[in-house]
């Protein structure tokens, strides 16, 4: 079992998405959601810092947050997987515990 | 009595629903419409994703405040600066804004655009310019 880490801020704003990856074990799980939506996007000045994630970490975004901000699931760097709150609730079961990065 | 007309400029950093910020300062801008004054709006940082297209909030339960920015022409608000530098590092572009327009009064309702994309350094001048800056 392991940790499923959230991250709800942008990371063109704060360090919050920073913090999280520097201190995720391998083989855990990272959900982006609410305005840490905007990390999962391609061709961005953050996309290397998710990038280099994704070898060691699960990366998952919250489809409904990228939907309120007009934002295409196309846009989402590939190897990041879309999921629904149903997706959230099964995450949060599937892991030992929810770590909340703010 | 007449007061002189101050340049206002609203200075929008923060992206929409994560936090109220964007939400108010649309608030404070059609709010302030009703005095005549000369008013910018500034999109900058995180402040460009307010812009963005198809926003959908129908599957987050909060309202979706975008089609207001469409109305902003009818409150003759109609100098929109979006920082160029500010969109690319986020991986957009001006395709992925709403296309926000005016009508020209002076040239027969003309349709024109509100929107306009400018560097750092011109956002910079832009600031410089204003009379009253109000940060959101």
């Amino acid at each position: 079992m392991s940790t499923l880490h959230t991250v709800n801020k942008s990371p063109f704003e704060k360090t919050s998405l920073a913090a999280c990856l520097g201190h995720a074990g391998a083989g855990s799980a990272v959900l982006l959601l609410e305005d840490g939506v905007y990390a999962a996007l391609a061709q961005t000045s953050a996309e290397a810092q998710v990038k280099g994630a994704l070898d060691s970490v699960k990366v998952y975004v919250l489809g409904p947050d990228l939907q309120a901000r007009g934002l295409s699931e196309e846009r989402v760097i590939p190897g990041i997987s879309v999921v629904d709150y149903a997706g959230f609730v099964d995450l949060a079961a599937e892991h030992e515990k929810v770590q909340a990065w703010l | 009595m007449s007061e002189s007309i101050k340049q206002f400029l609203y200075l929008n950093r923060k992206a929409p629903y994560g936090t109220i910020y964007a939400w108010e300062s649309l608030e404070v801008v059609l709010i302030g419409a009703a005095f005549d004054q000369d008013v910018s709006l500034a999109f900058v940082d995180d402040g460009v994703f307010q812009l963005t297209k198809n926003q959908d909030t129908s599957a987050v339960g909060m309202k979706n405040f975008s089609p207001t920015y469409a109305a902003l022409g009818d409150y003759e608000v109609k100098k929109i600066y979006v920082e160029k530098e500010s969109l690319e590092e986020r991986g957009l572009s001006l395709d992925d804004l709403q296309h926000l327009t005016w009508e020209d009064e002076d040239d027969d309702w003309a349709e024109k655009d509100s929107i306009h994309l400018v560097t750092r350094s011109e956002m910079t001048a832009i600031m410089d310019g204003a009379d009253v800056v109000f940060s959101f």
